[in-house]
């Protein structure tokens, strides 16, 4: 019951946010779309009725997001100057790279910021592993992997796994 | 005064993200093949998204369209790398294999 009742008002609060309107007739528009969507989800439920847990620490992931704009700031610069520059110095690879997180939500933003800094591209995903793709590849870009691995791992909510963490691959090979 | 700072700042942001879509085609003509193609395109993706959306953010104010602005950005921020993996991981599938610099080296040994 609470839960719906939150659906309902949070879908009415971004109803009103990409509005922005207050006129009766489509107060009762916005209403009856937000029924309907409140039904359809209902549904949805009934085929698959695992709720998504969103492992993750809140203020920890915003500092992240931080971290990630620097990072997608530098990786902008280096494939600006690759582009530009006359002698365009690609060395494409591909590679794996270990991750360390243990909830899908995590590896699935790991995966993604790899594929966001311009520069590297996730191109597969197998369990334990990612396959990357690299435009200008050298041995440091394999330390910056990790690095962001760490970081995204360290955003995951212990709490809702039981097994203890197990250790990067990565890492290992560093020993 | 302070309205001119913001108008300044928002012009800033909008024209350098216009530079940064112009060098992401740039890259996608002068790339020689598939796999590095897709990088220039996360340059328009990542920087060219990022300052067009805050420029125009500014040049809203505080209203319900800095709002929405903010979520079209939030949203391509999520799309943007998942269709471009998807993109990728298509090309993958189908057989589509990238040169890696060994082989490349190797050929100019050849040659």
């Amino acid at each position: 019951m609470i839960k719906a009742i939150l659906t309902l008002l949070s879908l009415a609060i971004l109803w009103v946010l990409m509005s922005g309107l207050f006129k009766p007739l489509l107060l009762i528009l916005g209403a009856v779309s937000i029924l309907i969507t409140y039904f359809f989800m209902r549904r949805m439920n009934k085929i698959e009725d695992e709720p998504i847990t969103i492992a993750l620490k809140p203020f920890k992931f915003l500092g992240y997001c931080i971290w990630l704009l620097k990072e997608i700031a530098l990786a902008n610069w280096a494939v600006t100057k690759v582009i530009l520059s006359p002698r365009m110095p690609i060395r494409q690879n591909l590679f794996s790279i270990p991750h360390s997180q243990q909830g899908d939500m995590a590896s699935t933003i790991f995966a993604n910021s790899i594929t966001l800094t311009p520069g590297t591209i996730t191109v597969e995903t197998e369990p334990g592993y990612f396959l990357v793709h690299a435009l200008s590849f050298s041995e440091d870009d394999l330390d910056a992997l990790a690095d962001m691995d760490g970081h995204v791992a360290a955003i995951e909510d212990q709490r809702y796994f039981k097994t203890p963490s197990y250790q990067s691959t990565h890492e290992k090979v560093e020993d | 005064m302070q309205a001119m700072i913001i108008e300044a700042l928002s012009w800033i942001f909008i024209i350098s993200g216009a530079i940064f879509l112009l060098i992401g085609a740039i890259g996608i003509i002068r790339f020689p093949d598939f796999w590095s193609r897709l990088h220039a395109l996360s340059v328009c993706d990542s920087a060219g998204m990022i300052l067009l959306v805050l420029g125009m953010m500014l040049q809203a104010g505080l209203s319900f369209i800095t709002i929405k602005l903010a979520i079209i950005g939030v949203f391509l921020f999520i799309t943007g790398p998942t269709a471009t993996h998807a993109v990728a991981n298509a090309a993958f599938m189908s057989g589509n294999r990238p040169k890696s610099y060994k082989d490349d080296k190797q050929e100019e040994e050849n040659a």
